[in-house]
């Protein structure tokens, strides 16, 4: 949702949770900016008076322990890794603590759509309202060979439009800050006092980027107010992998979800279970009524696997994606699998359905090891595999691979429900079109 | 270096290995071994904790690398060595790999790591590059050139690597950006061509050290490869870059490719796929935009992932009707040694085992004591004496009987400073000797005529009651052999001022035990002795050997061949043994709280009566 500085790529609604790359609350980022620019502007003085208001908090309590609440007017908007909030009518500018709880009591919990994606509202920022008339936009990016410094004296919603007059500042990932030349290219017409200022502040922003572990930074807005630079809407993405370098500045940062997904009592259950082993388990629920489901080892095969059912024009009748990898034991592959088929047989499909358990070549990993908890899994829902027309379709290689297939094939004659076996000899995905029907093996 | 550019690995290929990774070190030989290279690929091993020599098996024989602390010492000793495999976490993945680029002599690093930041990445990415070098990774498993070197785990077991004829160069070279799909990769292109070249996989982090274009011009360049095949991913403008290379006609040789991804559209907006790198911001870095670019740009682009195997046998069909590739006839591959950890699990080989153990089994989830859980002995409060009876007679003794053993551990665990355990265990704590030593010089003066009395007691006293002696025919056959009972008389202690620690052992006894015939016989005897002599008494070892011998009878858990066992066995000295540890313990701790110094005897007490020098000459006769 956050723009995008390169004004081609400015895409519709899409918030895209990344493993490296995460989005942090307006909240979060401006506290930060507050508490760590100053190392590098000594007379940066933006206090970073900001208030997160979530589900359970406390207003009174909050009042207590930020007693510029209730003595200035206030902005609040949601903070919840969502822009276009002024256009979706969600900021309430200029407002009394009693106008600002009011907006709360009414706001708190509600259901809105914001770029096609439907979710509740359930943090909010108050801080202080800055009257202003001036709207400078900066904003820092990374690319391959360094980052990118982007500034316009035309900030705010407009700054889209007037895209050709932002000015770019490659800052090579080698030579630093140090190297380029700022001041020239920022427009002459800020006069003497303010181009010292800016350009400060633009060194510092960077070093502050660089240093704190940022991938994205955007102030857009800031202003001037009594001389000095104050945020007004602030968005920030952190590296996590930094996580390590900067636990003194970050101080445990939550990562907020992105908006608008609500993970079902399966999914959270998949998710819970991941977070608790080394190995990884992963489940999204596409379509609880699909025909097509599967169950495959490895991040980069579960992806082929997904591609080749909607290549192959399926796409509707996939039921889910996700994969599981790392080693899981035997009673975190019981699970995972157990879950897949009690969502899989409480529905019946005319033309009955199929399960792939897929996967490419393992490394290391036991393959007759992996299964065990396959295998448990598929005993117990036997009948309900066979009430539901289920068939089965696997697919793997690596160590122990021929005890594991065979393990399977057994399998499948003892509970009576079919279950073809294919091993190294056949392509990895041969299983989706034997599946769908209309391939031959 | 005399090899050309665009050869990352050879079979000539010497490497430095960072990180002491036994199993990839030991794959990798393996590798070296199964391609008949004449040198290992591995020159020496980095190990910042520790120098000096790591064994590691060469087929059946077993070769030395030599292992250093920093990359510098190692590159120093072995400028051959032009590539680094650095296994660092992703904390020091940086530094280490900063500092091999450094060296002069490392042209390539493959960086194993993930999560390593991505400004880090970068630096990395950008110093490789000013310097002209080559990095792989980070997140990547590596890659390999057939036949000739394997970067650390890549291709997994030698079996895939057999079934995917890894052992000897083909005519494709591949990368991706996957380290995950490069096995599954392999084996398709062995199966519908001649093989693999070269492979390797950049990784999955959004900025890699060499992209994806990077090795598709290496493999342009070299003459042995005459196909190339990648797997890329949506996300990323890298597989663009290719593509204007094919479209500048910098790609030549036939390219297959494939990018992955293509379900990203119908997912919803927030499901992450497994790589960092692997995220679509725009229509253009959709799978879908790629691989229609692919396919205008003339690369072969199959319809799904399904045919790749397809397009690639297709590919080389037209390069072997041109007579630009022939199939590879088979060299012979030398049968790598099965790993004794792995035939023992296969159940195909037996040896027999050097040692027995019956008492403890620490292999599974939980430790066993004679066959109990460890959880079921704390469970059912079994103690101290619960333990032994487990651990030293494999019995779950009666309760009772484990609180007797308790009530010896507990008489016997100290008796002063002055019995010569604790005297000695005291002197080696004065001169500075550490806790164990002192303890152990303590330990050395349990013997027979300090404190290993329990055995000879408990055995004497049992062999003369079971021929029939009377106590009286006992004492006049000792006597006549001219030996003391063992476990009757005491320094201080008499009759008339008698041992409280026996009382109590005694007491105990006639409560618990079900019956004390061999203490009765002692007591007869005890009659007998201390009639001539006061201090002639039944003394705490005789007791404890004694009445220990009326348990092990009396109590039902022991047949009479167990307790021939014991008594044969020198059991009951443990007793003494492991109680006294206590107490010796004790005073040595109390020294050392004291800061004693050293001990010197006194010269005063001690009689120095030196021989005359008469007597020391040596008589010549």
């Amino acid at each position: 949702m956050e723009r995008f500085v390169n004004k081609k790529s400015i895409r519709a609604a899409k918030v895209v949770l990344d493993m490296a790359q995460r989005g942090i609350r307006e909240y979060d980022a401006k506290r930060m900016l507050a508490r760590y620019l100053p190392e590098y502007l000594n007379d940066f003085s933006y206090k970073g008076e900001v208030a997160l208001v979530g589900p359970e908090t406390d207003l009174e309590a909050l009042a207590a322990a930020n007693p510029w609440l209730k003595t200035g007017r206030l902005v609040v908007k949601p903070d919840q890794l969502f822009g276009k909030r002024g256009k979706h009518g969600l900021v309430l500018l200029d407002a009394s603590w009693e106008g600002v709880k009011k907006y709360l009591k009414e706001n708190m919990g509600a259901e809105v759509v914001v770029g096609g994606t439907s979710g509740r509202l359930t943090h909010f920022l108050i801080e202080r309202f800055i009257p202003h008339k001036e709207e400078f936009y900066v904003a820092i990016s990374s690319d391959r060979d360094g980052d990118n410094i982007f500034f316009s004296t035309e900030g705010g919603v407009g700054v889209e439009e007037s895209w050709d007059r932002v000015v770019q500042i490659h800052v090579d990932i080698l030579e630093g800050i140090k190297s380029p030349d700022i001041r020239s290219q920022l427009p002459a017409a800020l006069g003497e006092k303010k181009l010292d200022q800016i350009e400060r502040f633009l060194r510092a922003l960077y070093r502050f980027y660089a240093e704190t572990g940022f991938t994205y930074i955007e102030i857009n807005p800031f202003t001037f107010q009594d001389g000095a630079i104050v945020p007004l809407d602030m968005v920030a993405k952190l590296d996590d992998a930094e996580e390590y370098w900067q636990r003194k500045r970050w101080q445990g940062i939550e990562f907020p979800e992105p908006f608008g997904r609500r993970l079902s009592r399966e999914e959270l259950f998949i998710k819970d279970l991941d977070s608790k082993t080394g190995a990884s388990l992963k489940l999204t629920i596409l379509n609880p009524n699909g025909r097509v489901w599967t169950m495959v080892a490895g991040g980069g095969a579960s992806v082929i696997f997904a591609d080749t059912i909607c290549d192959l024009g399926n796409a509707s009748e996939m039921a889910n994606y996700g994969e599981y990898s790392g080693d899981p034991n035997t009673e975190e592959t019981y699970h995972y699998t157990r879950t897949i088929l009690d969502l899989m047989t409480r529905e019946r499909h005319p033309r009955g359905k199929v399960l792939l358990i897929g996967g490419a070549i393992a490394n290391f990993t036991d393959v007759a090891n992996t299964f065990k908890g396959v295998v448990m899994a598929l005993k117990e829902y036997q009948e309900k595999l066979k009430a539901s027309g289920v068939k089965i379709y696997v697919r793997r290689g690596g160590p122990n691979y021929e005890v594991g297939l065979k393990l399977m094939r057994d399998l499948g004659e003892m509970l009576g429900v079919p279950i073809e076996v294919y091993g190294p000899e056949t392509h990895m995905t041969r299983i989706v079109p034997l599946a769908l029907g209309g391939a031959s093996s | 270096m005399s090899r050309k550019g665009y050869v990352l690995f050879d079979r000539n290929t010497r490497a430095l290995i960072y990180g002491y990774q036994t199993n990839a070190i030991q794959r990798m030989l393996d590798f070296d071994y199964i391609c008949k290279r004449e040198v290992p690929s591995i020159s020496a091993v980095i190990n910042p904790n520790r120098a000096g020599i790591h064994k590691a098996f060469w087929g059946t024989k077993e070769i030395l690398l030599p292992m250093y602390k920093t990359t510098a010492a190692a590159a120093k000793a072995h400028p051959e060595a032009d590539v680094m495999v650095n296994f660092a976490s992703h904390r020091s993945a940086f530094e280490t790999t900063m500092e091999a680029l450094e060296v002069p002599t490392i042209g390539t690093v493959a960086v194993i790591a993930e999560g390593v930041p991505e400004r880090q990445s970068r630096v990395m990415a950008a110093t490789a590059r000013k310097l002209e070098k080559m990095i792989l990774g980070p997140a990547t498993v590596g890659g390999m050139a057939a036949g000739a070197f394997r970067i650390g785990n890549t291709a997994g077991t030698i079996d895939n690597i057999i079934a995917s004829r890894l052992y000897r160069p083909g005519c494709v070279g591949f990368v991706s950006k996957s380290g995950g799909m490069l096995n599954e990769a392999f084996n398709i292109i062995s199966r519908n061509s001649s093989g693999i070249y070269e492979g390797v996989a950049i990784g999955g982090d959004r900025y890699p050290g060499s992209t994806m274009l990077d090795h598709i011009l290496r493999y342009e360049r070299n003459p042995e490869i005459k196909m190339i095949a990648c797997l890329g991913e949506l996300g990323g403008e890298d597989e663009y870059r290719i593509i204007a290379a094919l479209k500048e006609g910098k790609i030549k040789k036939p390219l297959v490719a494939w990018v992955t991804g293509t379900c990203s559209p119908v997912l919803p907006a927030s499901v992450q796929f497994g790589h960092a790198g692997a995220k679509a911001d725009t229509k253009k870095e959709t799978a879908q935009a790629k691989n229609d670019a692919f396919r205008e740009a003339g690369a072969y682009v199959p319809c799904t992932f399904d045919d790749y195997g397809k397009v690639i046998a297709q590919v080389y069909g037209i390069l072997k009707a041109k007579g630009e590739v022939q199939d590879v006839v088979e060299p012979e591959v030398p049968r790598l040694p099965l790993d004794y950890s792995k035939a023992l699990a296969t159940g195909a080989i037996r040896r027999p085992t050097t040692f027995i153990c019956t008492i403890t089994d620490d292999r599974g989830e939980e430790l066993l004591y004679a066959g109990k859980r460890l959880s079921d002995v704390l469970d059912q409060r079994m103690g101290i004496g619960g333990v032994i009876g487990l651990l030293w007679f494999k019995k779950e003794l009666p309760d009772y009987a484990a609180q007797f053993i308790e009530l010896v551990l507990q008489i016997v665990a100290d008796h002063g400073p002055a019995v010569s355990g604790a005297h000695n265990a005291i002197v080696a704590s004065c001169a500075g000797k550490d806790l164990i030593s002192s303890l152990c010089s303590g330990l050395l003066t349990i013997g027979p005529r300090f404190g290993g009395a329990i055995d000879d007691a408990a055995r004497e006293f049992k062999s003369a009651r079971e021929s029939g002696l009377s106590p009286e025919q006992f004492v006049n056959e000792m006597k006549k052999k001219g030996i003391n009972i063992p476990g009757i008389g005491h320094k201080i202690k008499s009759v008339k001022n008698p041992d409280k620690r026996v009382q109590l052992l005694i007491g105990y006894a006639k409560r618990n035990f079900p019956s004390t015939e061999l203490l009765n016989y002692a007591i007869q005897v005890e009659q007998l002795t201390t009639a001539k002599k006061g201090n002639l008494i039944l003394n705490v070892d005789g007791c404890i050997g004694i009445l220990f011998l009326d348990l092990m009878s009396s109590c039902g858990a022991f047949t009479k061949e167990e307790i021939d066992e014991v008594v044969r066995l020198g059991y009951l000295n443990g007793l003494f043994a492991l109680g006294r540890s206590i107490g010796l313990i004790g005073h040595i701790l109390d020294q050392k709280r004291l800061g004693a110094r050293l001990y010197r005897h006194p010269a005063e007490d001690i009689a120095y009566m030196m021989p005359s020098s008469d007597e020391i000459q040596c008589k010549r006769s």
